[in-house]
């Protein structure tokens, strides 16, 4: 085994951690919010990791190119999506939690 | 190291059919769509994986393609979860407030 495959396989499997803290986060953390942050700065610095890895792999400029191209791409959707997701998902959070906290702070919001 | 790279990616696909329980707990559509855009970014790390293991490369195009859908349903979601079709969920935070 050679350097390049040693770098490799620490980057990979340092990428498959990522992965894995960022589907612990997704199952374990209390609300949608948490759950988003968790989901979307653990797995693509996963995948920025794996990709990095095999970098070191492929041998052509091509195919390195096109690997940060790949990462570019899932950071800019990650980015982009997480923001409209949150968006989306706030008013059902709001109501969620007026609902927990009883009807004393949200009752004159709930007239319809 | 092609061992390597499959066993890396048997152990990602577990990861990501933990992604799975989220979609069946919910409890909003928000939630199961972060498992969506989860299951997104892991396939592209799979195909990622599969296209080393194998040294072809060509399968890097897959990783592009499913990146690109992965973003697209999201935004599709978004589109279809505001009141108006038009995917801007601000306008439906201001009038959940006023009504």
């Amino acid at each position: 085994m050679n350097v390049l495959d040693f770098v490799t396989i620490v980057l990979t499997g340092a990428g498959l951690v990522f992965f894995i803290a960022g589907t612990a986060g997704l199952l374990r953390f209390p609300d949608t919010h948490s759950r988003l942050h968790a989901l979307t700065k653990a797995d693509n610095l996963g995948l920025g990791l794996i990709a990095l890895g095999l970098a070191f792999q492929s041998g052509s400029l091509y195919v390195i190119v096109k690997l940060a191209l790949i990462w570019a791409l899932a950071i800019l959707a990650a980015a982009t999506t997480s923001q409209l997701i949150a968006r989306v998902a706030l008013p059902a959070e709001l109501r969620r939690q007026r609902g927990k906290n009883g009807l004393k702070s949200g009752s004159e919001n709930e007239t319809r | 190291m092609s061992a390597w790279y499959l066993a890396l990616a048997a152990i990602l696909l577990v990861t990501i059919a933990g992604a799975l329980i989220r979609v069946h707990r919910g409890p909003g559509p928000a939630d199961r769509m972060m498992s969506a855009q989860l299951i997104g970014t892991g396939g592209v790390a799979v195909i990622l994986l599969l296209a080393a293991s194998d040294d072809d490369w060509a399968k890097l195009d897959v990783a592009l393609v499913l990146a690109l859908l992965a973003a697209f349903a999201s935004v599709a979601f978004v589109k279809a979860a505001s009141g108006d079709g038009l995917g801007d969920p601000e306008s439906d935070a201001d009038g959940d407030a006023e009504r």
